[in-house]
């Protein structure tokens, strides 16, 4: 029996995501990683975008939000403010959501709301993103 | 003593009441269920995110952080979390009993909650902000308080923040509560649910890697977590204020429909008497 690691996704809303898996690839700050078991211990940043979960008998796709990781040899932990596996995108429901946001910057708005929807963006286009790239899935 | 009209009169009226009160312990035991039930979602969130900031503050690394700064304490800051309404049993003054024990001259007081305000005014202490909050606290709500502590603790006006807040912990029970805000350290006084203990993320020496750099992460890390903290600490407080208010008016719907049934015995023993002494008079004045 190969090792395996526990990956955990968490968002405020739920725990997204709780389950043993061989692998898992994701978009950290400095270009995508590839986790395995027994990896070094890590603290990175993630950036909005697709994580790639690899288990036995298949693989899985998720967009997530920007958020932190904790990696250790046992152990993937994500805490992130979004976390949505593709086969449950609403890609209508998105593809709204990032015109909102798009429509809301070119208003003239604070600098703290554009951070604020700057992120909300980039949510809706990760989700985009993934569900456009496994429409066949 | 009472005359037969002035008894059902308050009959009436407490039954008023009683209605009044029954009407606000159901709208407060739905606005309950939706609070609680948003206190105990973000629970794993927070549990996580401890143990993170955790791990990543207490590493010998060879950078202090600001928020980290631990500085002699000439003045503080306390974000005090009250309701906006009353009608909530001994919820805030608990609190402000708490806050009685912080010397006026050297704190400032930042609050969330009509009531919290209402307070640090009526009893002269320095308020440098008052903040709103809903119904369901929203994050952007918590984030402008966080943001704000942040910046007097950074600019070293305080040198020290305090959440003075309620803890939710059942619809019974909800406690009255100090923590540590800033500088940031561990969370004492209460027991992170899940979270391992301090001793045993002391005992843990592992090496970490920060990726890019231990800079980056932990400012990032930090300025997340004292936003969420703040979120915990809202939530937590809407869900105790909606809890107390559905119990205290429990208590006054009971207590009226209590007092109803005392005041229509005693109408009735006062019918009773005024039916038998008439008969009393009819026999009497037959018998003549």
């Amino acid at each position: 029996m190969a090792a395996t690691l526990k990956l955990e996704i968490v968002t405020p809303d739920a725990i997204v995501y709780s389950k043993d898996v061989q692998m898992v690839t994701l978009p950290a700050i400095e270009g995508q990683i590839g986790i395995l078991p027994r990896h070094v211990p890590v603290l990175t940043r993630l950036v909005p975008g697709e994580i790639i979960v690899r288990t036995n008998e298949e693989k899985e796709f998720l967009a997530i939000g920007e958020g932190l990781v904790e990696i250790t040899g046992e152990r993937v932990a994500i805490v992130t403010d979004m976390a949505v596996a593709a086969k449950d995108i609403d890609e209508a429901r998105a593809e709204e959501a990032r015109q909102r946001a798009a429509a809301r910057l070119r208003d003239k708005i604070s600098d703290e709301e554009v951070a604020t929807v700057n992120a909300s963006l980039a949510r809706s286009l990760a989700q985009l993103r993934v569900k456009r790239r496994h429409r066949g899935a | 003593m009472a005359s037969a009209r002035d008894i059902r009169r308050r009959i009436r009226s407490i039954g008023n009441t009683a209605q009044i009160t029954r009407a606000m312990q159901m709208v407060a035991a739905s606005k309950m269920r939706k609070a609680q039930e948003a206190a105990i979602q973000v629970r794993p969130f927070v549990q996580l995110l401890y143990r993170i900031q955790r791990k990543a503050t207490t590493r010998p690394i060879d950078f202090k952080h600001p928020l980290l700064e631990v500085r002699a304490v000439r003045k503080r800051a306390v974000i005090l979390v009250a309701s906006d309404k009353g009608l909530c049993g001994a919820l805030n003054s608990n609190l402000f009993r708490l806050v009685a024990e912080y010397d006026p001259q050297s704190t400032v007081f930042i609050t969330a909650g009509r009531k919290a305000a209402q307070f640090v005014a009526r009893t002269r202490r320095q308020l440098v902000a008052d903040f709103p909050y809903g119904d369901t606290p929203r994050f952007a709500e918590s984030r402008a308080i966080a943001a704000l502590a942040r910046d007097l603790f950074l600019k070293r006006e305080v040198d020290e923040v305090r959440v003075v807040a309620t803890r939710f912990v059942n619809t019974l029970v909800q406690q009255p509560l100090m923590l540590e805000f800033l500088p940031v350290g561990d969370i004492r006084g209460v027991e992170v649910p899940g979270a391992p203990p301090p001793e045993a993320l002391a005992a843990d020496r592992t090496e970490v890697l920060f990726e890019p750099n231990a800079e980056d992460i932990i400012g990032y890390l930090l300025g997340h977590y004292l936003n969420i903290f703040i979120h915990l600490v809202l939530l937590n407080a809407k869900a105790s204020e909606q809890s107390a208010r559905m119990v205290s008016m429990k208590g006054a719907t009971d207590n009226a429909v209590e007092m109803i049934g005392h005041l229509t015995l005693e109408y009735n023993k006062l019918r009773q008497g005024r039916i038998t002494q008439e008969l009393l008079e009819i026999a009497g004045g037959q018998a003549e």
